[in-house]
């Protein structure tokens, strides 16, 4: 019972993802979707260090670099894009984004 | 006992904090509830022998990430309420749903997946230690190439930016 195993951490991953997700789908601040996202990617990367250890290699250890990478670029990015929107709109909800509405 | 509380406490900060993510109205607790996440999970890479890594989340995520949010949240302004109207009918509890099964199937394949499948590469077996030496002999050989395109990647998304955020309207005007 109180031997912490794999198992433990990758079901807190799968929590942590769902959370995450739950966040992404309920909210409409752009911001706090963005939040979201950094969470999800945070359970991905702790599932490769889970494995790292598991599997006794490092390879989790460098992918998660490049997460971390990806997840900074990607904040980057989406933080600009949403600074110039709300220039435009003013608001950084997502639900005035409807520009492209057919 | 020990390791199951250096597991259980972190864990529970984890969960707490992304439930502050998610739930908490004013973004500044949400950016607070998400450094919360981070630095826990710094502690639990820390448990699993991964310790550069959690400095690295350390100073890139709970310092660099968040510091942007932070900003962009004073920017943009943090008295605007949310509007909790929603747009697409029951979209709530259907989401609640979906995510009930999605725990249920990640938390069941999690448990159940006994890790025996084989490797592609030679696994070292023993308990390793994420030390800057190790990853860094692994980065620049194996990972190479990735490594290469990442840094690409990083330019490309700071010009990215740098072009977003330049107001070409206003520029011209004081010109």
């Amino acid at each position: 019972m109180f031997e912490v195993t794999t198992d433990w951490y990758l079901s807190l991953a799968a929590v942590l993802f769902s959370i995450g997700f739950f966040g992404m789908m309920i909210r409409r601040n752009a911001l706090i979707m963005f939040m979201c996202i950094e969470l999800m990617l945070n359970a991905v990367n702790l599932t490769f260090i889970a494995a790292s250890k598991h599997f006794g290699t490092i390879d989790g250890q460098v992918a998660v670099f490049f997460v971390l990478v990806v997840a900074a670029a990607e904040v980057v990015v989406g933080l600009a894009i949403i600074v110039s929107i709300f220039r435009k709109q003013s608001s950084a909800s997502v639900d005035v984004l409807n520009l492209s509405r057919g | 006992m020990v390791e199951f509380l250096l597991f259980l406490v972190p864990a529970s900060l984890v969960l707490i904090g992304a439930l502050i993510v998610i739930f908490a109205q004013n973004p500044v607790h949400n950016a607070m509830g998400l450094v919360l996440t981070l630095i826990s999970l710094a502690i639990i890479y820390i448990t699993l022998n991964a310790t550069f890594v959690a400095m690295v989340q350390m100073l890139v995520y709970a310092g660099a990430v968040m510091t942007l949010f932070l900003f962009v949240i004073m920017m943009i302004g943090v008295d605007k309420k949310e509007q909790s109207k929603e747009s697409i009918k029951g979209q709530t509890l259907l989401v609640s749903g979906v995510l009930l099964v999605l725990i249920s199937l990640l938390t069941y394949v999690a448990i159940n997946s006994n890790f025996t499948w084989d490797l592609w590469f030679e696994a070292v077996q023993f308990d390793i230690e994420g030390t800057p030496q190790l990853i860094a002999g692994t980065l620049f050989t194996a990972w190479i190439l990735p490594f290469e395109i990442i840094s690409i990647l990083l330019i490309v998304a700071t010009t990215a930016a740098i072009a977003l955020a330049y107001d070409t309207k206003k520029r011209k005007q004081h010109v």
